[in-house]
């Protein structure tokens, strides 16, 4: 087979994206994002936007990848139950509608897929690290294992808890970072490893604690230092467990400039190879969940319908990987 | 002062017969976390070996420590993933069981972190070790343990029989963490 092409769509949480990628390329993207009026993610809302963009972006894709497709891929989880039920309906109803394969990815496992497709990673520690997930991830056994994962909520949502308590519109995590820069001193702030799990509640409860005495800059800046050295830390132990020598960092937070340095000192200390995507690949978009349809299309993989059910607590290591 | 191993948090270097475990600074870390963390954990560490001895499971002696540095004994013996059989197995069961009875929970726990001298086992690297009773922290301390018998060793079934009988002997509610083991192992991350 040559020149697979694949249609993926996501919507598993704020961000609704359809995408064709062929083995080369992203052929087309379209994007439709769920923006809160005030406060954060309302699961039946991001659900309803989701549901009133589907048919148009899946619409224009379509028309600016101009060719046919063998495959329609969705995500099928971890997400938010509504969003995912929205997004597979529409995904069944396209493939069904085209006579072509569906196939069900798993979300977080197409973020690191998509990252070693752009990046020159082959076999990384993987560091994943979004609203709702944080999780270090590296394969071995024919599975994507979790080596370390979050006991609570995820930094991103941490870190939107956390400035949404202090008054900063969503998503509060860029505002933080800004914040950060005008800091002048770092505050003591629960610093929770747990062997090589994470927890960030109640680290978020004390910054939330800690804004009454101090400056909110202050604050935001331990927060930071001190949530991100614990992602570090367990991305460290991984490689050193698992003897690889490559970090990807995957998901919307990597977009924050001082996780990124974080990371690089650690790889660069370590001398292994360190890689960061392009930023339209590191949050939540269609293009990884085409791709990661097509590597699984392409080992000749594909849903049924009567398995096309969401799962919202959908696991990495659940996943066989069939295609490498 | 030769360095004989060196992990992702620390260097351990032999010093005639005592072990110096250094935690190492990160660059990536802001000072004040980083020293704080690291002189928390190596007093904690400490501790928790002390602690250990106390019930009844043999550990380093240990002799001074500072900031970020346990100088501890030397045990100059045969890690149990080169010579363990049914009976050592067992004799690690009680070991494993008698810690656990004592409310800590080891974090590490691989044939390469006991020890056999002298007919005795020691348990080192308290690096990741942790005051927990609850079933899961023991449950994932017992599946780590029989990963590294099924990964290293042919007759990991009968290490695996031969631990459990030990465990029951000085864990009162050793089946409990034993079922437990088992719904952690369906879940397969730690693998």
């Amino acid at each position: 087979m040559s020149d697979i092409t694949v249609l993926g769509l996501e919507g598993t949480a704020w961000n609704l994206s359809a995408a064709i990628v062929d083995e080369k390329d992203v052929i087309a993207e379209t994007t439709a994002t769920y923006m809160p009026a005030s406060g954060g993610i309302h699961p039946r809302e991001a659900a309803q936007h989701h549901a009133n963009h589907i048919a148009r972006v899946i619409r224009e894709t379509l028309k600016k990848g101009g060719r046919d497709i063998d495959a329609v891929a969705f995500s099928q989880g971890p997400g938010l139950g509504p969003c995912l039920r929205t997004v597979a309906t529409a995904a069944r109803a396209l493939a069904l509608s085209l006579a072509i394969p569906l196939i069900g990815v798993n979300h977080c496992i197409a973020h690191i897929e998509v990252g070693r497709w752009k990046t020159s990673a082959s076999d990384p520690v993987t560091l994943y690290v979004s609203g709702a997930n944080s999780q270090v991830l590296a394969y071995r056994a024919g599975r994507y294992r979790v080596f370390g994962e979050t006991l609570d909520i995820g930094i991103g949502n941490a870190l939107d808890k956390f400035a949404r308590s202090v008054g900063l519109p969503h998503p509060g995590g860029p505002k933080v970072e800004e914040l950060a820069k005008q800091a002048a001193r770092y505050i003591p702030i629960p610093y929770v490893v747990k062997g090589m799990d994470f927890s960030f509640s109640g680290l978020t409860t004390a910054a939330q604690e800690s804004v009454k005495k101090n400056s909110l800059p202050d604050v935001c800046h331990s927060f930071q230092e001190t949530a991100f050295a614990m992602l570090v830390e367990v991305t460290e132990r991984a490689v050193a467990h698992t003897g690889k020598n490559e970090v990807l960092l995957a998901g919307g937070v990597g977009a924050n400039a001082r996780l990124r340095e974080m990371l690089g000192f650690m790889c660069q200390d370590r001398g292994i190879e360190f890689y960061v995507p392009e930023k339209r690949f590191m949050g939540d978009n269609g293009a990884m969940i085409a791709y990661l349809g097509l590597l699984m299309y392409r080992a000749g993989y594909s849903t049924a319908i009567s398995d096309s059910g969401v799962n919202p607590n959908y696991r990495p290591d659940d996943v066989e990987v069939v295609w490498l | 002062m030769a360095v004989i191993a060196s992990g992702a948090e620390a260097v351990i270097s032999l010093e005639g017969d005592t072990i110096i475990k250094t935690r190492v600074k990160k660059r990536y870390r802001l000072k004040e976390i980083d020293e704080n963390i690291r002189r928390e954990r190596t007093r904690t560490e400490a501790k928790l070996i002390s602690e250990a001895r106390r019930c009844g499971v043999p550990t380093p002696i240990i002799k001074d420590v500072t900031d970020f540095e346990i100088k501890m004994e030397y045990i100059d013996g045969t890690p149990i993933k080169n010579v363990i059989d049914i009976f050592l197995s067992e004799k690690t069961g009680e070991l494993v069981g008698k810690l656990h009875n004592c409310g800590l929970v080891h974090g590490d726990l691989t044939t390469s972190n006991i020890v056999h001298r002298d007919g005795k086992l020691y348990l080192i690297d308290f690096g990741l070790a942790y005051l927990d009773k609850t079933q899961e922290a023991r449950g994932v301390d017992v599946h780590v343990l029989f990963q590294t018998f099924e990964s290293t060793h042919e007759n990991h079934e009968e290490l695996i029989e031969a631990f459990k009988k030990g465990y029951r002997r000085t864990l009162s509610n050793a089946e409990e963490i034993l079922e437990r083991v088992k719904e952690i192992e369906s879940r397969g991350r730690y693998a």
